[in-house]
Parts: structure tokens; C-alpha cells; sequence
């Protein structure tokens, strides 16, 4: 080829349109597929909101099947009677309290903003839930769920998801022998002091019969993303105890 | 004569035995360790480098005339890095369920020594063809080890293939459990992967010795 590739001013000009070339491709990628993925993220919460209240599409043991897509606004709707977020004590209804961003509410709380808290208040079969989002960190990145609670503050289900753990043992956290352990788990005690619940190793409890040891059985080769799992339990879903003490 | 010559053949077959890049060329040592800890996700990742590599030597090939050697490179890099970009933002949209399966993986795929690698050493000097067969070739080959170890690694470490369980319940202690036999959960630990990719090396450099160096 004619052209010198080994001239500085070459691999300049080269750099430049490969950034621009490259730039503008990902940026017209972004930008267009955006609503896309915003729909599909608004839907993902709903569906994790109803999961952890166990409307969902279970049938075998280690199933977890969500509501279909194309229903989950209806069945949210159906189910969800009241999405509530409490600032600074007060609970006030507002209808689009799902969107609220967690990640964005623990930063404002570390810069010493006030932290708007989001909660969904179900009922199925003439039970109330309670729903909370938590969000916390594991090994690699982030880690967050969805528990529902009854009045009591016990656990009725969770639901967990990550961004990044290792597959095979952070990641596992997403399964149902992990999730379903949370079930029926206590928070508080008799006295109502926030407890919260803790993945231990070795507490001799591995198929969780006893409830309310506060422990759920961790999982193999994942301590951190465990000690991530009990540190978000702990510290987000006591921001809500004010809440659930009004409710007595 | 049909679509592939003899020449070609080679491309694909060599990198599945004798030129295996895991085993023999050392490279995408990584990831191997990381995420064969199930079938499943090995699974996932071999398919992912199958796509990523099979384009990006294309991509390279095609413009290796005018790129500058100085930053060969960072374009190399750019290139896989724009691929799985793109890749997992139309996922995101279009197959979400899917695009969270591999959400993990986006970041191991670009930091894939493998793919790095070949671009460096095939696609810069070979047309698009050649190294589209060198880049389908080569993932093959890194495909058949992570299964390998994918499959022994879940099996001996949570009596399981594919998440379903094939020993029985270790809790309720039925099938295999019900004798005595335990879960080794020393296999889920990234080091047992390094010892089974070095049983593989062992048992090829054993029956092949054209493979042994002085």
C-alpha cells in the first residue's frame, strides 16, 4: 500500500477517526436501543417485587420463573395495593415509587441527604406483604434484593440478583436453595430489636429447619458475597423498622 | 474440491489438539479458572468467544494494511472491546433474560488473552477468510477444555450437570450420598481447575510427544 503506516502523523489521524468512528457507533447504539432497555429494566422490578411476594410462575422445586412480560404491569397493578416511600419517617403514596434508583438514594444518605425509601405494600390470598428493596456489594460488584415481610417483620420471600458474581459460587445466591432459606427467618427480636438475619458457615442448620436462629446456611466458596448478602439485610432493611413500628 | 481445502481444514482441527491455545499456546488461562465452576456458564462462555473471535479476526483482518503498527494494539482492543459492547447492549434489549446470563462474562471476554492473542498472531498477517477458520478454530479449542473442565469440576464438586443433580440429594443423603460419598467442595475453588487443565496438558503431552519441549 502506498501509504506509509509507520509515520507519527498517520497513526494520529488514524487514532482520531478510529475514536470518532467508533465513538459514534456505540453512542447511536446506546442512545437508539435506550427505551428498550429501560422497558425491559421497569419490567425486571416489577417482576422481582411480585417474585419476592411470591406471585410468581414456580411449579418445580428449583424453578424461578417470573410473571410473563406481557402481564406483569396488569398483575403489579393487581397485586401491589399500595407503593408507599417513606422520608424522614413519613410515609406518603406515590405510584411510581418503583423507579426510585437504590443506588442513588445510599449515595444522596452518604452525602448526608435523606434517603427516600421505597416500599410495596401487596396482598394475595388476604395476606398483607410488605415488600423492600436492598442493595449492597459482593465479591466483584453490586448485589441487590427484593424481601417481603409481614408486620412482624419476618421473612415470607426474597429474592436476590447480582451483577458480576462468579458463576458456580457468588452467583448461587440467585438460586432457589439460597432464596427460599430466608423464608420464614426473623429480623427482630421478642423484644423488637432489630437482629437482622446472617449467612453463616458451619451453623450446623444446612437444610434451615430451625427459624429463628437469624442464621441462614452460607453458600461453598462464596464468603464474601455471603457477608454481602448479611451486611445489605442488615443495614438496609432496619432503615424501615420506624415504619413497621407504626404499624402495630 | 469443496468449501474448505486441506489448508483450511487444518485451521480448524489444529487448535482442537495439537495447537489447543489453552493447553498448548497457554493462553486464555483466565477465564478457564474463573467460571468453570458449572457446565453451564462454561457453556455460555465458549459460545461467546466463538462469536467475539470469529468476527474480530475478520474485523482485523480486513483493515490490517492501514492499521499502524505503533497502536496496533489499542485498535486491536478497541475492536473486541466496541464487539462486546455492542453485542450485550443488543441483548439488553432485545433478549434481556439472556444478556443477564452473560452480563458477567463482557468483561472476561475482552480481557481473553485467546482473542488478543490471535489477532496479534493470525489475523494480522492472514486474509479474512483464513482467519475467520483460525478464529472459529481456536475457540473450538478453548471450548472443548472449558467443557472438560466444566464438567468435572460440577460433577465431583456439587454432584451436579447443567444445575441438575445426577448423584443425589447430598442433604437427604440418597443415591451415591446414601454410601458415603461426599461433595469435594475443594473443587469449586479456582486451583482445582489449574490441576485439571494440567491432567489434560499431561495426558496430551503423554500420548503425543512431538508436543514435549526439551
Amino acid at each position: 500500500m502506498a501509504v506509509d503506516t509507520d509515520k507519527n502523523s498517520y497513526t494520529i489521524i488514524f487514532a482520531v477517526i478510529m475514536v470518532l468512528v467508533v465513538g459514534s457507533l456505540l453512542a447511536f447504539t446506546a442512545s437508539s436501543l435506550a427505551p428498550n432497555i429501560d422497558e425491559n429494566e421497569r419490567m425486571e422490578k416489577q417482576q422481582n417485587i411480585l417474585y419476592a411476594m411470591g406471585v410468581n410462575g414456580n411449579v418445580d422445586k428449583g424453578d424461578i420463573t417470573f410473571v410473563s412480560t406481557d402481564k406483569v404491569a396488569d398483575e403489579f397493578s393487581k397485586y401491589i395495593k399500595q407503593q408507599l416511600v417513606i422520608e424522614n419517617g413519613k410515609a406518603k403514596e406515590d405510584n411510581k415509587a418503583y423507579l426510585i434508583d437504590i443506588k442513588k438514594e445510599q449515595a444522596k444518605a452518604k452525602n448526608g441527604g435523606t434517603r427516600r425509601l421505597p416500599l410495596f405494600v401487596g396482598e394475595k390470598d388476604g395476606k398483607t406483604f410488605y415488600v423492600a428493596p436492598i442493595r449492597g456489594k459482593g465479591l466483584w460488584d453490586a448485589i441487590w434484593g427484593y424481601v417481603a415481610l409481614d408486620a412482624d417483620m419476618v421473612v415470607q420471600g426474597a429474592f436476590f440478583d447480582h451483577k458480576g458474581e462468579t458463576p458456580g459460587l457468588g452467583a448461587n445466591i440467585k438460586q432457589r436453595y439460597f432464596m427460599d432459606d430466608f423464608n420464614g427467618e426473623r429480623l427482630l427480636t421478642d423484644a423488637g430489636v432489630f437482629k437482622g438475619i446472617t449467612v453463616a458457615k458451619g451453623n450446623n442448620d444446612p437444610t434451615n429447619k430451625i427459624k429463628d436462629d437469624y442464621e441462614v446456611d452460607a453458600l461453598a466458596g462464596a464468603t464474601i458475597t455471603g457477608d454481602g448478602v448479611s451486611a445489605m439485610i442488615k443495614k438496609d432493611l432496619k432503615l424501615y423498622l420506624p415504619y413497621f413500628k407504626t404499624l402495630k | 474440491m469443496g468449501l474448505l481445502s486441506k489448508k483450511d481444514t487444518k485451521l480448524i482441527t489444529d487448535p482442537l489438539a495439537d495447537n489447543n491455545p489453552i493447553t498448548i499456546q497457554v493462553l486464555g488461562i483466565c477465564s478457564a479458572l474463573a467460571i468453570t465452576a458449572e457446565l453451564k456458564a462454561s457453556i455460555v462462555m465458549s459460545i461467546a468467544v466463538l462469536f467475539v473471535l470469529g468476527i474480530g479476526n475478520v474485523v482485523i483482518s480486513l483493515i490490517r494494511n492501514i492499521i499502524p503498527s505503533k497502536i496496533r494494539i489499542i485498535v486491536q482492543l478497541i475492536v473486541v472491546a466496541s464487539l462486546v459492547i455492542i453485542v450485550d447492549q443488543v441483548l439488553k434489549a432485545f433478549a434481556y433474560e439472556l444478556s443477564k446470563t452473560l452480563s458477567v462474562f463482557v468483561g472476561l471476554i475482552i480481557t481473553n488473552c485467546i482473542i488478543m492473542g490471535r489477532f496479534e498472531a493470525f489475523a494480522l498477517g492472514n486474509g479474512p477468510w483464513k482467519s475467520f477458520l483460525d478464529g472459529i478454530g481456536n475457540a473450538f479449542g478453548y471450548a472443548v477444555i472449558l467443557i472438560i473442565v466444566g464438567f468435572f469440576r460440577e460433577l465431583l464438586g456439587s454432584g451436579t450437570l447443567l444445575g441438575i443433580p445426577v448423584l443425589g440429594d447430598p442433604i437427604e443423603k440418597t443415591g451415591v450420598y446414601s454410601i458415603g460419598y461426599e461433595n469435594n467442595g475443594f473443587m469449586l475453588m479456582p486451583p482445582m481447575a489449574l490441576i485439571i487443565v494440567g491432567l489434560i496438558i499431561w495426558v496430551q503431552r503423554s500420548r503425543n510427544k512431538d508436543l514435549i519441549e526439551d
